[in-house]
C-alpha cells in the first residue's frame, strides 16, 4: 500500500511536472503573452508594393510596436496591396495625416510598417485609411535605377 | 548445363522470396491493427482501473525522465554553441533563442524525445511483455478469463500516450533552458534579446501546438509498435531478442517518416 501510494505521488509530480513545461513553453517561448493584447482596431494602408511584409509583421511608431498587420490583399479594381494594420487601443490618437512606409529591420531582417505621426487635430479611427503612403524599397528596382542612370552618365560623358 | 538451369529458376525464387516477405508484411500489419482494435475494446476496463496506468506512466514516463531531461539539457547546450558560431557571423547572435526555440519545439523536442523512449521506454515494454507470453503468463490469464490485451496491453499502452507528449514538453523545456545557458550565460548574447525575439518568432498554434500533436502521434506510434512485437514475440528467448530490436528499429522509422509526413502538413506555409 505504501509502495502504491509512492508511485502514484510521482507519477503525479511527474505530470505536473510536464505541464509546467508545456506551461513554461507556452507562456515564456511562445508569444501567448503578446497574443492577449491583440484587440484593438483596425485601420488600413494602400502600397503599390509591399516588397517582403508578412502577416503578424509588426507596426511600429517611433521605433515602439504598436501593433501588427493582420490582413494582406489585393485590391480588385486597383491593383493596390492593401494592409490591414491592427492597432492597440491604447493608441487611439493617430492623426489623419499620418504616413505609413515599409522599412527594413537591419540589412537582412524582417519589413515592418512605421508610422510617421501628422499634424493634423482629427484622429484615425476603426476602418480609417491611412492616405500617405510609400512603398517597399525593393532592392533590385534601386540597383536598376543606379545602373541605368551611371549608363545615361556614360552616354552624356562621350557626347 | 547445371549453371544454366540454376539461373534460370533464381529470378522465381526471388520473387516468392519477395512475395513472402510481402506477404508476411502485409499480415503483420494486418495483425497489428485488429490487435489494437482489440485493445482500444479495452479502454472501458482500463478508466475503471485507473491504478494500472498510474502504475505504468511510472515505468514509462517517470523512469524514462532523466534520460529526456539530460539529453534535452545536452542537446539545448550545443544547438546554442553552433547556432552562436553561425550567427555571430552575420552579427545576428540575438536571434540564437528564435533558433533553439523554434529547432526544439518544431523538430528536436518531440522526435528526440521519441526515439529516445523508444529505446528507453518502447523495448522495456517489448521485452517485459514478450517475456509475460514466453512464460505462459499471458495464457495463464485467459484461462482466469482475463483478457490479457485489456488487462496487460491497453494500460501500458494508454500511459505511453499519456507520458510522450509530457516528455517532449520537458525535452524542449529544458533544451531551451540549455540554449540559455549556454547564448547568454557563456556566450554573453543579450538575455532581453534572446527571450523577445524568441517570443516573437515562436507561434502558439503553429509552433507549440503542432509540436504537441508530434509527439502525441509519436507516442501512439511508438507504443502500439512497442506492445504489439511484444505481443507477437515467437515465445523463446531468441524471439524476445528479436522483438525487443524489432521495437527500436521499427519506432525509430516510424517517428522519422511520420516526422516528415507531419511537417509536410503542418509548416509548408
Amino acid at each position: 500500500m505504501l509502495q502504491s501510494k509512492f508511485i502514484e505521488t510521482v507519477v503525479g509530480v511527474f505530470i505536473a511536472i510536464g505541464l509546467a513545461a508545456l506551461l513554461m513553453l507556452s507562456m515564456k517561448v511562445s508569444n501567448l503573452s503578446s497574443l492577449a493584447s491583440e484587440d484593438g482596431y483596425v485601420i488600413k494602408a494602400r502600397f503599390l508594393n509591399i516588397g517582403g511584409l508578412k502577416v503578424r509583421s509588426p507596426v511600429k511608431m517611433a521605433g515602439v510596436v504598436i501593433g501588427r498587420v493582420t490582413d494582406i490583399y489585393i485590391d480588385e479594381k486597383t491593383y493596390d496591396a492593401v494592409a490591414e494594420l491592427t492597432i492597440d487601443d491604447d493608441f487611439n490618437n493617430i492623426p489623419e495625416d499620418t504616413s505609413a512606409n515599409i522599412y527594413t529591420a537591419g540589412l537582412l531582417g524582417e519589413q515592418y510598417i512605421s508610422l510617421a505621426p501628422g499634424g493634423e487635430e482629427t484622429y484615425l479611427e476603426a476602418g480609417g485609411v491611412i492616405k500617405i503612403t510609400s512603398d517597399a524599397v525593393v532592392l533590385e528596382q534601386l540597383i536598376g535605377q543606379f545602373l541605368y542612370s551611371k549608363a545615361a552618365g556614360d552616354n552624356k560623358g562621350d557626347l | 548445363m547445371n549453371k544454366l538451369a540454376h539461373w534460370g529458376q533464381a529470378p522465381l525464387e526471388v520473387l516468392q522470396v519477395l512475395g513472402r516477405y510481402g506477404l508476411n508484411f502485409f499480415e503483420r500489419l494486418g495483425r497489428g491493427h485488429i490487435f489494437m482494435a482489440y485493445v482500444l475494446m479495452g479502454l472501458k476496463e482500463v478508466v475503471q482501473r485507473w491504478q494500472l496506468v498510474v502504475i505504468q506512466i511510472f515505468s514509462v514516463g517517470v523512469l524514462s525522465f532523466v534520460i529526456i531531461v539530460i539529453s534535452g539539457l545536452f542537446v539545448g547546450m550545443v544547438l546554442g554553441l553552433q547556432g552562436y558560431n553561425t550567427l555571430v557571423d552575420f552579427g545576428a547572435e540575438e536571434s540564437l533563442g528564435v533558433l533553439v526555440a523554434l529547432s526544439l519545439v518544431r523538430e528536436l523536442g518531440p522526435v528526440v524525445a521519441a526515439l529516445l523512449y523508444a529505446g528507453r521506454a518502447g523495448s522495456a515494454l517489448t521485452a517485459e511483455i514478450g517475456l509475460m507470453k514466453t512464460t505462459e503468463q499471458l495464457s495463464a490469464m485467459e484461462m482466469m478469463a482475463v483478457d490479457p490485451l485489456h488487462r496487460i496491453i491497453a494500460p501500458r499502452f494508454i500511459a505511453g500516450i499519456i507520458s510522450m507528449p509530457l516528455l517532449a514538453a520537458m525535452f524542449s523545456a529544458v533544451g531551451v533552458f540549455g540554449g540559455y545557458f549556454v547564448g547568454v550565460g557563456l556566450l554573453g548574447v543579450d538575455d532581453g534579446a534572446f527571450w523577445s525575439q524568441m517570443q516573437d518568432a515562436v507561434d502558439l498554434r503553429d509552433d507549440i501546438f503542432n509540436g504537441v500533436i508530434k509527439s502525441f502521434v509519436f507516442g501512439i506510434a511508438v507504443t502500439w509498435i512497442a506492445v504489439f512485437e511484444g505481443y507477437d514475440t515467437v515465445p523463446t528467448s531468441e524471439g524476445i531478442s528479436r522483438a525487443t530490436t524489432r521495437t527500436v528499429v521499427n519506432s525509430s522509422l516510424a517517428v522519422l517518416g511520420l516526422d516528415f509526413i507531419l511537417t509536410a502538413l503542418m509548416f509548408n506555409e
